[in-house]
């Protein structure tokens, strides 16, 4: 005992917080600092919803969380003899994650308020153990959701096979594509179809893929000519199949050719110029903008109308929709580009699929509304929906 | 057979990786780990197939003396040598590599970003000619958004600025938003029509 009394008087005379090495030389029954400042009532648990090697700690504020310097955290396994200090936090901080720990070891920790190196200790708390998660329970209401959604789906698209009529409103960007194929063919110029900058991973060029499927399907029935630029090589192979799966699909495998689909560069200002050299040079009659973009955007759509092409975009990028609406002669906007497969195949099953994503939009429009009348009243019902 | 592989593979592999969304158990995390490493060995192998059908383009491009060819000549040459001096001396941060890459690269993909403000002055002019009612919208919603968020604004009128603060957080956020909830809901329904083999354009269509 006299030897700790000493051991933490000359603590309270360094001019730096205790090391690790001269806290692991403490005995583990480290008595409560009667100091004030000492923080109180420290919980240890183990972290939801992870997988495992993680113990969070909660404590309450020192009293005098204001004038000291922070906190310093220790630990000790159960079978150890001594705590050792794990990391430290600023004033006015109450939890601390530890990363280093064993799963399915407990461990107790004790959490020191810091003033001019010394240490005022708090009790230990309850010892806390690890372990992995089989199941993320924060991400319950995303599971949900998409199971809804998938019921919702599979619903409108058995209706959909039943024969049952579905309207789907006019989309003037997707009902030109037929006359901008046309008006390439008359001309005899070729077509471009940029997939978009984003890589295969990005949804808006997966639905990228989906009409440059349909595209290429008319392109092969009016026997025109196309270019695909892309920008990066597992988009290169994915356009390429869709091409030649198209031209195979209308019985015209002979007509397509190795060198409309074509890889240009990563670079993302790169792929720009290399596109605006296309545009003016082989003077494309129709351009198609479809996908994800970003700042190249506008240089490559206001390239292509300064060439005179007819011009159809599409993209999910709220951002870049201006730049393609002052520069196109249509736009999709969002969910049509998405919608656009369906709508130009006019397949009853994807157009089953349209109904489900309105009645979709509809029930989180309600959800909405009712976060928002019932938070008029004062009850916050935003953390349900929190996803972690 | 050949449609049903690739549709069985998306089905399986899309399923799988929802499901691990769900687990965070380190076997989930290390199998999700093995994939995204799979996703690299297919992109190099995609790269390999791209950098031929570059080398293909351009090579018959020079071959067969088409309009602009010398730049196929430069694209190619580009590639190689950048590809010879990388393997040669590393891409270390103080290598040639380096050097040629923010002394070459880095200013023409500036040059480039730095067209877009003449392009947007001429999408500008176009966007701006009030032609109907939505474009005259657009006008005098752009005039007071450009005036209010310059100094300027508050001495042509002191709530100049608010209202155009007002113009972008409520009526542009609103639609913004607007947007994007049919984005998320496009997303999730083209992911799940995909993995379920109800969207086939990807494989030609249907059947």
């Amino acid at each position: 005992m006299r030897v700790l009394t000493l051991l933490m008087f000359l603590a309270h005379c360094l001019p730096v917080p205790l090391s690790p090495c001269l806290i692991v030389s403490l005995s583990p029954r480290l008595p409560v600092s009667p100091s004030p400042g000492a923080p109180a009532v420290v919980s240890a648990f183990d972290r939801p919803n992870d997988a495992g090697s993680v113990i969070q700690l909660r404590w309450s504020l020192s009293p005098d969380d204001a004038s000291i310097d922070g906190y310093a955290v220790l630990r000790r396994a159960r079978d150890d003899t001594a705590y050792t200090k794990i990391g430290s936090t600023m004033r006015g901080v109450t939890v601390f994650e530890d990363e280093g720990v064993q799963d399915g070891v407990p461990y107790e920790y004790i959490v020191a308020s810091l003033r001019d190196g010394a240490m005022f200790h708090s009790e230990p708390s309850a010892p806390a153990m690890s372990y992995p998660q089989f199941f993320h329970k924060g991400r319950i209401n995303v599971l949900l959701c998409i199971v809804a959604f998938t019921l919702l789906l599979a619903y409108f698209v058995v209706k959909a096979r039943t024969g049952k009529d579905l309207f789907i409103r006019k989309i003037a960007g997707l009902a030109a594509v037929e006359e901008a194929v046309g008006r390439a063919t008359e001309m005899g110029k070729p077509i471009l179809y940029v997939p978009g900058l984003g890589d295969i991973d990005w949804t808006a060029t997966i639905a990228s893929m989906n009409i440059l499927g349909e595209v290429a399907r008319k392109i092969a029935r009016y026997d025109s000519a196309l270019i695909v630029p892309n920008r990066w090589s597992v988009t290169y192979t994915v356009s390429k199949e869709v091409v030649k799966e198209a031209f195979v699909a209308e019985g015209s495998p002979d007509k397509f050719k190795e060198e409309y689909v074509r890889y240009v560069t990563e670079a993302q200002f790169g792929f720009a110029a290399a596109i605006n050299g296309i545009m003016t040079r082989e003077k494309p009659a129709t351009n198609f903008f479809i996908g994800r973009f970003w700042a190249e955007s506008l240089i490559m759509a206001e390239t292509g109308a300064q060439t005179g092409a007819f011009q159809i975009a599409g993209t999910d990028s709220v951002l870049q929709l201006p730049f393609f609406v002052s520069a196109c002669d249509y736009t999709l906007m969002g969910e049509e580009l998405y919608a656009a497969s369906a709508y130009l195949s006019r397949e009853p099953v994807l157009l089953g699929s349209l109904k489900a994503q309105d009645y979709g939009k509809l029930a989180v429009l309600l959800v909405l509304f009712g976060i928002s009348l019932t938070s008029f009243f004062g009850v916050n019902l935003l953390p349900v929906l929190r996803v972690q | 057979m050949k449609r049903r592989l690739p549709l069985a593979i998306c089905f399986i592999m899309g399923l799988v990786m929802i499901v691990q969304f769900f687990i965070p158990h380190p076997t989930s995390l290390a199998f999700s780990s093995v994939i995204y490493k799979w996703i690299i060995v297919l992109m190099a192998f995609a790269l390999v197939l791209a950098i031929g059908n570059l080398i293909r383009h351009h090579g018959e491009k020079i071959r067969r003396r088409k309009e602009d060819w010398p730049y196929s000549i430069v694209t190619l040459a580009g590639m190689v040598a950048m590809a010879a001096i990388g393997l040669t001396w590393g891409i270390a941060s103080d290598s040639l590599y380096q050097k040629i890459f923010l002394n070459v690269m880095a200013p023409l993909g500036g040059t480039m970003f730095a067209l877009l403000a003449y392009y947007m002055a001429s999408a500008a002019y176009r966007a701006f000619r009030a032609r109907s009612l939505e474009a005259t919208l657009l006008l005098v919603s752009a005039f007071i958004v450009m005036i209010g968020f310059m100094p300027f604004g508050q001495y042509l009128h002191p709530r100049f600025p608010a209202f155009a603060e007002w113009i972008m957080t409520v009526p542009n956020m609103a639609s913004q938003r607007g947007i994007l909830l049919g984005v998320a809901f496009g997303s999730i329904a083209t992911a799940l029509k995909i993995i379920l083999g109800i969207e086939r354009s990807w494989l030609g269509g249907k059947d």
